[in-house]
């Protein structure tokens, strides 16, 4: 079935679920049936880091740069049918993301045809000093620190901005909105406001439209992928459907997919990603609200159609969350694989073998990680207390190890593939080489007052 | 003969479903009831300190449960869960995305 227009309603397709997202999903999106927006996801905590990085050795980079040759393929199609876009794929450059996509779009001949509005003003990296100045601590949400700790490490710091200024550039008649640090949710959540003239204390419509953002930003999650009750017979996944939002004007609205695609929208797989990464269900915090997920009823509606509503909302907290990513340390993880017989067995006597080398090095790790992958890596001693381990066909040892100190991390890479010809014996696996040590960028969760952040919309005529 | 038991041992997934995500350190399970019926079973016997002792010694700090009647679901949070979570984290699973079928292998008993 087509999403319905249905009286005032308006459909908001999601088209990426993170930095990464399958490539065909927009394009499906915005041409397997009629939708009136495409909304893109691409930011995660670790992402903001990688960007800033870029931008610093190049300042026209620093966004998602993938998003140019995707808005080059579905632009003419989204322009002919009047659908307009919400992407966060500005990451820490939207303005040269807009004018990237700007100078595609003229290309493509859609000259005056076109209006991008950019949202900035999330990110705080130039004025952290300042902010710690003036005695905002930023102190970490899950220990407690203030930033000052790591703040001679900190390589990128980011307000999550909410739905209204997305609203704003869609008023100004913005055809396509790329931002910086906007969240997810608000991303489906600005159309709305934008279609229904939601007032900005609406809190139940607000919080609606916000459970609707959760329920897509993750894409297929929604639709049939990664999803478990009845995992086998989810149809046709490899032609997947990405989820559809109907809403409508009331605050609910309907899940659903194109018609023709693969995958299934059922009240238990939409209930899946409802509880995916949530806290406390009564209070889902954003900037926009305070959406209460124990209200949300759900009812399967038809085929791949769930209806959503009674959801309830509070006002909106006077803070920000803000996300800082500052240089940790270094990581390196090395992998062998044992064969049968004493599979596990060997690559137990491995670990033991490597550890008493490093041991025996004076090599000092933060922390030092094994796991024998077939047999524990996932689901720990849980799954030993259920497996013959001396059965097992193959066993893959997989060591990890972490340290402030990079040259004792080097040094750890140096030590896996000896043990191919002076360990236990019957391993394989070693066909990539030596492992590569790697810059740890952690992540500091901080909350921040709202009155300290100002959102900055401009538009770019095409 | 043994005796037959007045009860029956069943893991949780025959009567339930689950996904888990991330918050830095802390994984999230939802636990989802198959049928309406077992929501009250999992509410009664799948508490925070069960779910704590069936994870004993893979996370370091305590499990918080939410309800969520309306979906009936129930949502754990463990914390210390992902050796530090997210890029720190030298696990397989950084993002907690399998503990949720983890906390299917717990056993509850039934009454038959």
């Amino acid at each position: 079935m087509t999403p319905e227009r249905g009286p005032g309603a308006v459909r908001i397709a999601a088209g990426q679920g993170f930095w990464g997202d399958w490539l065909e999903a927009p394009y499906r999106q915005v041409t397997g049936g009629p939708v009136d927006y495409l909304m893109m996801d691409y930011l995660a905590e670790v992402t903001m880091s990688i960007l800033q990085k870029q931008k610093s050795r190049d300042p026209s980079l620093g966004y998602a740069k993938d998003f140019v040759p995707l808005m080059e393929r579905i632009l003419p199609i989204v322009a002919e049918r009047g659908i307009k876009i919400t992407a966060n794929a500005g990451g820490v450059n939207p303005r040269a993301c807009a004018q990237a996509v700007a100078e595609v779009a003229r290309r493509l001949k859609l000259g005056g045809k076109l209006r991008i509005g950019v949202v900035t003003g999330d990110d705080l990296l130039g004025r952290l000093d300042g902010l710690l100045a003036r005695g905002h601590e930023l102190r970490n949400l899950d220990t407690g620190r203030p930033l000052s700790d790591v703040r001679d490490r900190v390589v990128a710091a980011n307000a999550y901005l909410g739905a209204w200024p997305v609203v704003d550039a869609l008023r100004r008649g913005a055809d396509i909105v790329i931002t910086g640090r906007v969240t997810d949710t608000g991303l489906t959540l600005a159309p709305m406001i934008h279609a229904f003239e939601w007032p900005a204390d609406a809190w139940d419509l607000l919080a609606a439209g916000t459970v609707a953002g959760h329920t897509i930003e993750c894409g297929a999650q929604c639709s049939g992928g990664n999803c478990l009750v009845d995992w086998e017979r989810i149809p046709d996944l490899a032609n997947v459907g990405y989820p559809i939002v109907a809403a409508r004007p009331d605050g609910t609205f309907e899940v659903t997919k194109h018609p023709g695609t693969g995958g299934r929208i059922s009240v238990a797989g939409v209930t899946e990603q409802l509880v995916y990464e949530m806290g406390d269900p009564a209070a889902y915090i954003t900037p926009d609200c305070i959406a209460d997920f124990t209200t949300i009823r759900l009812e399967q509606a038809g085929k791949d159609r769930v209806r959503v509503s009674g959801v309830r909302g509070r006002p909106a907290t006077d803070k920000l969350k803000v996300s800082v990513a500052y240089f940790y340390g270094h990581k390196a993880v090395g992998t062998l694989v044992y064969g049968w017989p004493d599979a596990y067995k060997k690559a137990r006597a491995a670990d033991r073998v490597l550890r008493q080398r490093l041991a025996d090095l004076g090599l000092a790790f933060e922390a030092i990680h094994t796991e024998f992958v077939g047999a524990d890596a996932t689901h720990g001693r849980l799954a030993l207390e259920d497996v013959v381990v001396d059965d097992l066909p193959e066993v893959q040892l997989r060591i990890g190890v972490r340290s402030p100190d990079k040259p004792a991390v080097e040094r750890f890479t140096r030590e896996i593939a000896p043990l191919i010809l002076n360990g236990p014996p019957s391993v394989t696996g070693f066909a990539g080489g030596r492992p590569k040590p790697e810059e740890i960028v952690a992540y500091w969760p901080a909350l921040l007052d709202k009155s300290m952040v100002e959102p900055c919309v401009e538009l770019v005529e095409v | 003969m043994r005796r037959r038991s007045s009860k029956r041992r069943v893991r949780l997934v025959e009567l339930a479903h689950a996904r888990s995500g991330d918050k830095g350190d802390t994984a999230n399970v939802g636990l989802i009831a198959l049928k309406p019926a077992y929501y009250p079973i999992l509410v009664k016997l799948v508490t925070a300190a069960r779910v704590a002792r069936h994870f004993k010694g893979m996370i370091t700090g305590p499990v918080e449960r939410f309800e969520l009647p309306n979906l009936r679901a129930l949502n754990f949070l463990l914390h210390g869960a992902l050796d530090g979570g997210g890029t720190i984290s030298l696990k397989t699973d950084a993002q907690g995305k399998v503990f949720s079928t983890a906390l299917l292998r717990l056993e509850v008993e039934l009454p038959r």
